[in-house]
């Protein structure tokens, strides 16, 4: 017998000219002791529909028909009601820890709350109960942490606080949105086994929103896959994942990276039919090809970068060593790896490759030159010309004020001043057909484009100086799946026909199998280990390497 | 403050001769120069200076060349109205700018809301002389319930004069301070209902919400108390801000406080009075802003955990 029982659930969202139906005709059931997965890309509605259970569906969103039951109550049905059942009978998880809790009352404020606002309980009795909580979500030390602000917590450690708030009055479903997007893979899995073990212990019935294939893979019993607000399937987790129904589901399973075998290409199922199976790259006639020359184009060299914390005091505590003694070379035309958990000193190394950041000290060679020793501005512009970059986030990264034309011609100009304005024209143009980008793109502004385009323009920025070396810092991980299949692919073919070198930043070990040559793993700003992929993949050598392969997610774990 | 300090002082010897202003027509050169020298006027400046900011530390301003009497003492003497009426002022933004702005925050649609933002509007837009005026008319001409000018019966405390322990010093600063408090108050009320809104949009009000917690305490104990860290700041800034419009007020309304005294002494040129009044000020923003400091500490624990790391 289903706990959650979701029928016939549609939520629209009233704007001004159109009513966006956010979800759509949506039935669900969860049991208990049972924890359902909700997948889709972003705009998909997933969280519209752990939102409309608990009654949080922000202005002008509205559940305008179907209704909600909770064991045998209709929840839909008295909507001023539902206070009874938040926190008490529902427990919501969301994405960032960082932010869902207020920074300014102590967690043990904060419980306390919570546990007296649902049950019956003096204030130490609630207090003696929210300590257990913080112990049962494994939070060492609760009696002390008890009086801590969440801003003394690590990520992990928050959001360990918000699922034990989120549990403090023993609700018997957990509705978890991306629960585990903002947090390490290491600590992940930690969360994760967490979730999976509450929902043992506890029974619970939970709907696990997420869009990362590998955790529905290892976590979830069942799985509902969503697209534009509709249901595209829903059944048992492996059967979804091994059999799809669906070309939709099909071609979302496609575009995961494998985490066991490295592939040419992702095959992009929707766009089978499109002539778009190898990208003509107009490009290339413009580019002065550089041979591929099997030599280092970029050597580092025993670099290390600190950071002080304390701008008055020599206080040795306070420096935080970034990167620390990391050396490694990338052969031209090859890619390079770079893999970490955050704080690893991945992001560094790649702002002092392009000379944003001085080294504190070591040296970075490029092409046989020593660039962090140039003072000279106009020389150290020879390098830039060669050197690009493309960063995490499409959204911050274009300037949101200038039109396409001008994103990409600003480089193209301060290289080349003397450009003629039609050539320049052409040249805008052979690069945004060479990103998949129409030629109408270029009069329009970023806003108008998805994550997915923005992040073409910046390729497309950043190849207009004909550049040897891509620096790519996490460039699709903002992106969903799908996209983030089409942006490697493109990564892929350009490298290939213009033999780029890349240097390829990230903490998804999967896409960097699929992306790169040679790997370095790095850990609190050492480099832990360099080998081949498939080598590092096949046969870790060090430690912490292993570690990393043993909890990242795996999809295949369905398979077997 | 030093540097407040060097202006206030400047404009001794800047605005015009203070022997001009002190003596008669008739005065002979000959007692001119001796007064000179025997207010020190003819030393170097730096010695000058110093003496002044040894004498202004301890509260030495100086004659007033208008009323020749001490500068401290004119002072002392006003200090207290000016006080009360900038704090009950204070009070009254601070209060109702805070109440109105979280319930104009969260009842974002409501006819009462609109209506209260509309009203504030003309808080900022019309000059405090001219509500003042409007006040006086309403209140003391046309419904002749408030005096529509001084303070009213006062009681002396010895240091201390105050106008709260007599009906008609109760009654004699209420217009005042309304209006005084009108411009602070609608800056308040749009600043906290800025950050009420920002702040529902939160995170941490939508998990608190998904807890099941009361409204009441979501809005007036999660959204509230981090709404009012930047109210704080803009708070102890215009506090400073009020005393200086207080200048307006209470010519306006003849309330025999600082500003007053200054409006007098701007007229007769009198510059012990002026520096002394320029002295104070400064002297009041400094404090206030170190009190803010303090009252961060209090509100904000990330601030806190910083403070204990540093000395620990």
């Amino acid at each position: 017998m289903s706990f959650l029982k979701i029928n016939n659930l549609s939520v629209d969202y009233k704007m001004r000219r159109e009513t966006v139906h956010a979800a759509k005709n949506i039935n669900i059931e969860v049991s208990k002791g049972e924890i359902l997965g909700l997948v889709g890309e972003s705009g998909s509605g997933k969280s519209t529909v752990g939102n409309a259970i608990i009654n949080l569906i922000d202005e002008p969103g509205k559940v305008s028909n179907g209704t909600i039951h909770l064991g045998d109550i209709n929840i839909q049905e008295d909507p001023e009601n539902i206070i009874k059942y938040r926190g008490k009978k529902i427990g919501l998880i969301f994405q960032d820890p960082q932010t869902s809790l207020n920074p300014i009352f102590t967690i043990g404020e904060q419980l306390i709350e919570t546990i007296q606002t649902h049950l019956k309980l003096d204030a130490d009795q609630a207090k003696s109960k929210a300590i257990n909580l913080l112990k049962e979500v494994g939070i060492k030390d609760a009696e002390k942490r008890f009086n801590n602000y969440p801003h003394q917590f690590s990520g992990g450690m928050r959001q360990r606080v918000v699922i034990s708030l989120a549990l403090c009055c023993e609700p018997e479903l957990l509705i978890a949105d991306e629960p585990t997007t903002a947090l390490d893979v290491s600590i992940q899995s930690q969360i994760l086994e967490l979730i999976k073990k509450l929902t043992r212990e506890r029974n619970l019935a939970v709907i696990l929103i997420t869009h990362d294939m590998g955790v529905i893979a290892e976590t979830t019993d069942r799985v509902a896959v969503m697209k534009n607000g509709k249901l595209v399937e829903i059944g048992l987790t492996k059967e979804i994942l091994t059999q799809p129904k669906e070309t939709y589901t099909k071609s979302l399973v496609s575009s995961v990276p494998p985490t066991n075998k490295k592939i040419s290409r992702f095959i992009i199922v929707e766009k089978e039919n499109q002539l778009i199976k190898n990208t003509n790259i107009k490009i290339l006639n413009r580019w002065t090809k550089k041979e591929i020359t099997k030599q280092d184009l970029v050597e580092v060299k025993n670099l290390y970068k600190s950071f002080d914390d304390n701008f008055f005091s020599d206080d040795s505590k306070n420096i935080v060593m970034a990167v620390n003694d990391v050396s490694f070379n990338i052969m031209e035309g090859e890619s390079f790896g770079l893999v970490g958990e955050s704080g690893s000193g991945k992001s560094t190394i790649a702002k002092m490759i392009v000379n944003l950041f001085k080294p504190s000290e070591g040296d970075i060679y490029f092409d046989k030159t020593c660039i962090t020793k140039i003072n000279d501005n106009r020389e150290m512009m020879k390098f830039r010309k060669q050197i690009q970059m493309i960063f995490q986030d499409p959204y911050s990264s274009l300037n949101g004020r200038l039109k396409v034309e001008d994103i990409i011609a600003e480089p193209i100009k301060l290289h080349n001043p003397s450009i003629k304005n039609i050539d320049l024209k052409n040249y805008i143009f052979d690069l945004l057909e060479s990103v998949e980008l129409s030629a109408n793109s270029a009069t329009r502004y970023p806003h108008e484009f998805s994550g997915g385009q923005r992040q073409r323009i910046s390729i497309a920025r950043a190849l207009a100086t004909q550049p040897r070396l891509l620096v790519c810092d996490e460039p699709t991980s903002a992106l969903d799946v799908s996209i983030q299949a089409q942006i490697l692919n493109l990564l892929k073919d350009l490298q290939e026909q213009l033999n780029l070198t890349i240097l390829f930043i990230s903490h998804d070990l999967p896409v960097v199998r699929q992306m790169c040559n040679k790997i370095g793993v790095l850990k609190n700003g050492k480099l832990c280990e360099i080998s081949n992929s498939e080598e590092l993949f096949e046969n870790p050598k060090h430690e912490y390497t292993k570690e990393l392969l043993r909890l990242m997610p795996k999809i295949e774990t369905i398979y077997n | 403050m030093l540097i407040v300090a060097f202006v206030s002082f400047s404009l001794f010897n800047f605005v015009g001769d203070p022997i001009n202003n002190m003596v008669g027509e008739e005065t002979s050169d000959e007692e001119r120069s001796q007064l000179r020298e025997s207010l020190g006027l003819n030393d170097p400046v730096h010695i000058q200076f110093s003496r002044f900011i040894v004498n202004a530390s301890q509260g030495e301003f100086g004659i007033s060349y208008q009323l020749r009497r001490p500068v401290s003492e004119l002072i002392t003497e006003r200090l207290p109205a000016t006080i009360e009426l900038v704090l009950i002022s204070a009070l009254i933004a601070l209060v109702s700018g805070t109440l109105l702005g979280v319930y104009t925050g969260i009842n974002r649609k409501g006819f009462l809301s609109d209506a209260i933002l509309a009203i504030s509007l003309l808080g900022v837009s019309l000059p405090t002389f001219v509500i003042g005026i409007l006040f006086i008319y309403l209140f003391a001409v046309i419904l002749g319930v408030l005096p529509s000018f001084g303070r009213g019966e006062v009681v002396d405390l010895g240091f201390w004069s105050t106008g709260f322990l007599t009906i008609t010093g109760l009654k004699a600063i209420i217009l005042p301070s309304v209006t005084l408090s009108l411009f602070q108050m609608t800056y308040i009320i749009r600043l906290v209902r800025a950050e009420m809104m920002e702040i529902l949009q939160t995170d941490y009000i939508k998990f608190a919400k998904a807890r099941g917690l009361s409204e009441k305490s979501i809005y007036y104990k999660h959204a509230l108390k981090n709404g009012l860290i930047p109210v704080i700041t803009i708070a102890g800034i215009n506090i400073g801000t009020l005393i200086a419009f207080s200048i307006i007020t209470e010519t306006v309304f003849q309330w025999p406080g600082m500003g007053f005294l200054f409006i007098q002494a701007v007229q007769f040129v009198d510059i012990p009075i002026m520096s002394a009044y320029l002295f104070f000020i400064a002297f009041v923003f400094v404090m206030i802003n170190f009190i803010v400091d303090i009252l961060y500490y209090f509100i904000d624990p990330r601030i806190r955990v910083k403070a204990e790391a540093a000395s620990g």
